[in-house]
């Protein structure tokens, strides 16, 4: 494993961008961060800049005016970046799907690693994700 | 002094909705707002009317998420509206509606309070109020079935019974909530500074709530008692012993205290609806909604949330027209900003809505010769103004 991804994987600092979400999603990945669930425990904190993340978490449907930026954000992702969709409307657009301004969801727009699907996941399941993620990479890595 | 403008978002990392404020100042101090949205539109109006009148409810219900009894209870009010005599909502789904309409209440304000509380560099306070704000979601679990978006309401009264086994538990827990708001009340009120930080910062005067239509907390901290809960009473308001909480000050610490006055009304009306709570069927079966039209409004955690729905007779609206509280509390950032330092704004713009403040990907821009100056990201904001929280703890000798 190359040092820059063991040292991504050990303390994964996470960019929350919210694509036109209904905030569940948002507050349930901010509940993380409280004492009952404490992300940090996995060395994980919510950064205010993409430049600084190594994870870009996801939650809304993909709204028009935001396309544009989710690409903007992606770009400035520094690589590699592990991209996480959270909750029905960034996997499928959920209940939006017939929406006019929700054209395609977001995988559609970036590469997307992790799918965690509900609405909203339970924080447990948010974390489960992540951390599922991490030992996939791991693995992945050691195979190479 | 060359004027300079600081674009606040649309990404911030910390809050939920993309929002782009644009704040031209002159050194320090704020001289114009700007505030442009629609990241977040998702054509739910348009949406809705694809939707039969049964599964609007859970599209709306998704129109925010900490909203998320708000806007369901305001639509199937409207669609009540339509039925007017055909439909009567039984005396439990009140109370129930109220139960989860308060509950709500409960977990918003301790939102906003905890966040509040993190711009101000004390995050004790934001690490207090979200793990009190727990119990909340957890009573919502065992109540509704889930933590966020229950689901509860249909046209005509509610989907779910609760558990009369549950009852008991809950109201434990609620007394010990109280205690736990009287300890936070007791910490804000009396910290001096906070008093530093929040008093005369921001003011929204009564008259400039009046002319920009605020509403809710909003409109009440600067002492207009403005709650649809009194005024036009729904679901079981006006069969609960509760007050109106109003501040004359129209400033941050004047929203604070409202909002934490509020959630200890708030704890006492859900206890009382539990324990009044009449037996019976939970909902009127409705068959067929008729031509005509309708309006539902309530009292959602920062305002009057309205919906007006039409219906031609078929069993999809023909229109449904959302009104949500943010909308008409937005402008007022205008007033309240102007004047401050960019240090408050944070604090200000969180005063208003949680929603709207937390601020990223910021870069000051000098407008006069166009060339970038220097950047300021959320986390230099937000270090700012805890910085002047330590000055200020300073200069008054507090821990
Ligand atoms: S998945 Fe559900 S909870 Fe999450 S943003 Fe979409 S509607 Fe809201």
């Amino acid at each position: 494993m190359s040092i820059k991804l063991k040292a991504l994987l050990k303390s994964p600092w996470v960019f929350h961008l919210s694509t036109g979400s209904c905030n569940n999603c948002d507050i349930e990945i901010l509940d993380c961060l409280t004492p009952r669930f404490d992300i940090e425990r996995f060395g994980m904190v919510l950064v205010g800049s993409i430049r600084h993340a190594d994870v870009l978490v996801c939650t809304g449907s993909v709204n028009r005016k935001c396309i544009p930026r989710i690409k903007e954000i992606y770009e400035q992702a520094p690589k590699p970046v592990i991209v996480v969709a959270i909750g029905e409307c960034s996997l499928s657009r959920g209940m939006f799907i017939n929406s006019y301004n929700c054209p395609v969801p977001l995988d559609k727009i970036i590469p997307v690693d992790v799918y965690i699907p509900g609405c909203p996941p339970k924080p447990e399941a948010i974390i489960a994700g992540i951390a599922k993620a991490i030992e996939k990479i791991k693995a992945n890595a050691n195979k190479k | 002094m060359a004027k300079t403008i600081i674009p606040i978002g649309p990404y911030h990392p910390l809050q939920e909705e993309p929002e782009f404020f644009q704040l031209v100042v002159e050194g320090e101090k704020i001289v114009d707002a700007i505030a442009n949205i629609g990241y977040n539109h998702r054509g739910i109006e348009k949406l809705s009317e694809l939707k039969t009148f049964d599964q609007v409810a859970f599209v709306v219900e998704r129109i925010c998420g900490i909203c998320s009894t708000s806007h369901p209870l305001a639509y199937v009010r409207a669609v009540e509206d339509i039925l007017g005599n055909d439909c009567v909502v039984p005396e439990r789904a009140n109370y129930i509606r109220t139960i989860i309409a308060e509950l709500e209440r409960i977990h918003s304000h301790l939102l906003w309070i905890g966040l509040a509380g993190h711009f101000l560099g004390y995050n004790t306070v934001y690490m207090w109020a979200w793990k009190e704000r727990e119990t909340v979601l957890d009573i919502f679990e065992e109540l509704s079935g889930n933590r966020n978006n229950y689901a509860m309401m249909r046209v005509g009264g509610v989907r779910r019974d609760f558990e009369e086994k549950s009852l008991a538990g809950v109201i434990t827990r609620l007394n010990k909530l109280i205690d736990f708001v009287q300890m936070i009340k007791k910490a804000v009120l009396d910290d001096p500074v906070l008093h530093a930080r929040l008093k005369g910062v921001g003011v929204l005067t009564k008259q400039d709530c009046i002319d920009y239509c605020a509403l809710g907390p909003t409109a009440r901290a600067s002492g207009i008692a403005n709650d649809v809960r009194k005024d036009d009473p729904y679901a079981a308001y006006d069969k609960v012993k509760w007050n109106v909480i109003t501040q004359i000050e129209g400033d941050v610490f004047a929203k604070a205290v409202v909002r934490i006055l509020e959630t200890l009304e708030s704890i006492n009306i859900v206890i009382e609806c539990m324990q009044k709570m009449p037996k019976g069927p939970i909902y009127d079966n409705v068959k067929d909604i008729p031509c005509g039209e309708g309006i539902g409004h309530i009292e959602a955690p920062r305002g009057e949330c309205f919906h007006y729905v039409r219906s031609d007779g078929t069993n999809r609206p023909v229109r449904h027209k959302v009104r949500a509280p943010t909308y008409m509390n937005l402008p007022t950032y205008k007033e309240a900003l102007i004047g401050e330092t960019i240090s408050d704004a944070t604090i200000i713009l969180a005063a208003i809505d949680p929603c709207y403040c937390c601020t990223e990907r910021v870069t000051v821009i000098d407008a006069n010769n166009k060339k970038n100056k220097t950047v300021y990201s959320q986390q230099d904001l937000i270090k700012l103004s805890q910085r002047k929280t330590e000055q200020i703890r300073a200069k008054l000798g507090a821990r």
